[in-house]
């Protein structure tokens, strides 16, 4: 199972409800920034300029404040940020946007998941039961094919089957009937072989991965928190060599939904998500781990660019992030014009990159796929 | 009582219903099979939920506007609602009318369809459709609010046939021609959602369907042959007509009810596993000017319902409201209820939010290595909780059974009490030696007893995890 050639890897933090671009990549010089933002705006002083990572040269953009600990991967030239991205015709439903991430299916309902189309590429006859491992409770749809088995992780620390089951001899023993139980049998009809085959994937997975926790040491330490957790499971499950190609989580579900106290929420969402963003490329290249890593973070949608007082409404284009040692660093697109009359649909930023560009990128370039049945016909975005 | 009465009971309980406790099966098994059919297809003649609990316990459970409180309120009333036939249809129907949240983005509309499904599932074919068609869920979330008589959105007008009444085909023919699909939504143009009001200051109110005839297309439309200035009412008279709709109707209930058939598409090519039974539903149809209780009443007596037991794989729903109903939790309003809400979800089944149009696939394709894990630890951790008064009552029942068990008789006792399971041999053995390590079971002492309950709420998980377990 152990795997010593170096594929690529593709891990994901999907920032759920809808992050507000507009206050994490701000355009510091555009006076139409303050004028849309009295109260949530970020003072100037506070803001952490972008500086060009080969000329030095100011940007005209800057990070929130509770985004130092990513400077570094800038100043480094490894993180490319995504201005602008979206897709035509946005929905404001938190459901359905995510959805739309998930399936690159905007105009019509998409059934599977972008990566477990790429789960499938990877690994067609499922030889490997951890090809493809979320951490999270239920399975995101980025993730979801027909036949792909995927692991799906609420704790990995924890993770298994008939955890409920006290003491250490008792579930020992009952994982050993367990496995007998779902030994194949003959003549038991179709339903019943393949619960039992399923059952057997899943021991097999669950039984590999409890072995991660034991594998893994670090001088890092990650935060107590939701995200926390999941990036040092993620870093885990990577760093214990099962092969596992797509390693996905989501921030708690709609964390990033800053309807109303904003200043204070998303000051405490991207304090945590930057600390446990540079713990992990930490934790990784301490083990000489990171160069075959490409993370990707993003969200549904951005938010309303006038405030509403104390939040912000839900809104369309925002800004995206890849990290990794061979990410060529820097902006991609361009940031969607404040001028009201290039505002859409009552005040949100309109698109200028579609996701589908950085997917198709990520597919060709990283994993070696064929972008074009999984993204559709775009161009790609040179950032790899 | 006869073993075989229990056992049929047992499994009309969890067919027509979300199961029951042992106590309930033996009263009802007393009251007779067929009295108990009757009593399930008569909802309204018996007491249902306990509204003004809910309210007096959770305001918020007042037309809540989030989707989290809608699924939990619904949950709430799978276990509880002591209509149980009525509230098993509301599913049935959810999962074939399909529309989901992701795209609806209003709890309060979810609600008012499952309501809807609850209040007239088990009525006239032609009225639930009518319902269906000004649903403004419905109407949304399949497009006709842009479809107009000058530009014809074929959403709904296909769906309607092709997933909702007729289906594709039958007995390898189709079932109507491209043309149809056009006279059908043409039809229904001009059937649409009246303007909102605004939304202050009193909250955003539930949307109300308006049909507008300068939207509507009166012009002469051929559908099935007929040609006429057919409105959405008339499509639906002559859809209700067709034999493809009895055979559709009939074809999911025996899915949903008797046996996992195979998936929707390929309907048209693969006649019914039952035909007999088919057939006999499509004459009730009939018969009964499209009643779906009177459909329920033929399937619910009918000997291939009563020998299906095990037959099909449980759906997430089934799986934890029929789990929690077994070991007695959540019987009253009280914490964990959203945690609960969302169990199925993490098995496969965000409810109010299928996938598609099309809906969940069913049968055994609700399992993957994901939620498998996830439908054996749930059942599990709930049948290993001996202080749960479901479980509790399990654990008397097989103490009850002498003052010394043997290991075999341990574990047909669990198997007949969680619902007389029926296992492979091969499990069956594998369950009967891991308890014949431990030995006898005893329960003279203090200490005897504790262990005896610690040793059964041990075999209970071990049978929650079986692969039979997942059939229902």
């Amino acid at each position: 199972m152990v795997s010593n050639k170096k594929d690529n890897v593709l891990a994901v933090l999907s920032l759920s409800g809808g992050n507000d671009g507009l206050n994490t990549v701000i355009p510091m010089n555009n006076g139409l920034y303050r004028d849309f933002r009295p109260n949530l705006g970020i003072a100037e002083e506070q803001i952490i300029p972008l500086k060009d990572p080969t000329t030095g040269k100011d940007t005209g953009f800057g990070f929130h404040p509770s985004m130092a600990p990513m400077i570094r991967f800038w100043e480094e030239g490894k993180m490319a940020i995504f201005l602008g991205i979206g897709y035509p015709n946005p929905s404001y439903s938190h459901f359905r946007s995510m959805d739309i991430w998930h399936t690159c299916e905007p105009d019509k309902i998409g059934n599977e998941g972008w990566l477990g189309q790429v789960i499938k590429d990877l690994d067609p006859n499922s030889e490997n039961v951890l090809t493809g491992v979320n951490f999270g409770r239920g399975l995101p749809r980025a993730l979801a094919k027909e036949g792909v088995p995927v692991a799906s992780v609420g704790d990995l620390e924890t993770y298994g089957l008939l955890t409920g089951i006290q003491g250490e001899d008792q579930r020992t023993e009952a994982l050993d009937v367990f496995g007998r139980m779902y030994s194949p049998t003959i003549g038991t009809g179709y339903a019943l072989d393949y619960i039992r085959r399923t059952g057997t994937d899943a021991l097999k997975g669950a039984d590999i991965l409890a072995t991660a926790p034991g594998l893994y040491s670090s001088d890092v330490e990650y935060s107590a928190t939701a995200v926390g957790q999941y990036m040092k499971n993620i870093a885990q499950t990577h760093l214990a060599g099962f092969g596992t190609r797509v390693l996905y989580t989501t921030s708690p579900y709609n964390g990033f939904d800053t309807h109303a106290s904003q200043a204070q929420a998303h000051s405490g969402l991207w304090t945590d998500v930057s600390a446990n963003v540079e713990t992990f490329i930490d934790d990784l290249r301490g083990h000489d781990a990171m160069d075959n890593v490409t993370l990707l973070m993003f969200s549904e949608f951005g938010r309303r660019v006038g405030d509403n007082g104390s939040g912000t409404d839900h809104g369309a284009a925002s800004v995206a992030f890849a990290i990794g040692e061979d990410v060529k660093g820097g902006f991609y697109g361009e940031y969607p014009s404040l001028d009201q009359d290039k505002l859409i649909e009552g005040g949100n930023l309109d698109h200028s990159m579609d996701f589908r560009e950085v997917y198709s990128t990520i597919l060709e370039d990283w994993l070696h796929i064929d972008p074009v049945p999984i993204a559709g016909n775009f161009t790609k975005v040179n950032f790899l | 009582m006869a073993n075989n009465d229990i056992a049929l009971m047992t499994h009309l309980l969890r067919r027509a219903g979300f199961g029951a406790s042992r106590d309930e099966i033996e009263s009802r098994a007393a009251l007779g099979y067929e009295a108990t059919v009757e009593e399930l297809l008569n909802p309204n003649d018996h007491p249902g939920l306990e509204q003004d609990i809910l309210f007096r316990y959770q305001p918020a459970y007042n037309e809540p506007a989030a989707i989290e409180v809608n699924v939990q309120q619904w949950m709430y009333y799978m276990i509880n609602n002591p209509r149980q036939l009525q509230e098993k249809v509301a599913l049935f129907w959810h999962m074939i009318f399909c529309a989901g949240h992701s795209k609806i983005d209003s709890g309060q509309e979810m609600s008012l369809m499952v309501n809807m499904f609850r209040d007239h599932g088990m009525g006239n074919f032609r009225d639930l459709l009518m319902l269906l068609s000004t649903s403004p869920g419905m109407i949304y979330y399949l497009d006709n609010s842009e479809s107009h008589k000058t530009a014809v959105n074929e959403n709904y007008g296909r769906e309607l046939l092709e997933l909702f009444s007729m289906g594709v085909g039958k007995d390898d023919e189709f079932n109507y021609s491209e043309d149809d699909v056009k006279a059908c939504a043409r039809a229904f143009t001009g059937w649409n959602i009246a303007p909102s009001y605004p939304p202050f200051p009193y909250g955003r109110s539930a949307w109300e369907f308006r049909f507008d005839p300068a939207d509507h297309d009166d012009a002469d439309k051929t559908f099935l042959g007929n040609t006429g200035n057919w409105n959405g009412e008339d499509i639906l008279d002559m859809v209700c007509k067709q034999p493809a709709t009895a055979r559709f109707v009939a074809r999911h209930l025996y899915n949903y009810f008797v046996a996992d058939e195979v998936p929707v598409p390929s309907w048209r090519q693969t006649p019914p596993k039952d035909p007999e039974l088919i057939e006999a539903l499509e004459s009730a149809y009939f018969e009964s000017n499209y009643d779906i209780t009177a459909m329920l009443r033929v399937l619910l007596n009918s000997e291939s319902f009563k020998n299906a037991r095990y037959a099909k794989v449980k759906n997430p729903a089934e799986m934890v409201v029929s789990t929690l109903r077994l070991v007695g939790d959540h019987q009253e309003i009280k914490p964990g209820l959203f945690e609960i809400s969302q169990e199925p979800k993490y098995m496969g089944m965000d409810l109010m939010n299928p996938p598609t149009v099309e809906g969940w696939h069913t049968g055994h394709e609700w399992i993957d290595s994901g939620t498998l894990v996830e439908r054996i630890n749930f059942a599990s951790d709930y049948l290993g909780q001996t202080d749960l008064p479901g479980v509790k009552g399990i654990v008397n029942r097989l103490m009850a059974e002498g003052e010394t068990i043997s290991p075999k008789q341990f574990v047909d006792g669990c198997l007949d009490l969680v619902g007389q399971l029926q296992v492979t041999d091969e499990t069956y053995g594998e369950l009967v030696s891991h308890a014949e390590r431990e030995g006898e079971l005893n329960h003279q002492s203090e200490m005897q007893q504790q262990d005896f309950v610690r040793r059964s709420g041990e075999m209970l998980q071990m049978i929650a995890a079986t692969s039979e377990y997942q059939f229902g």
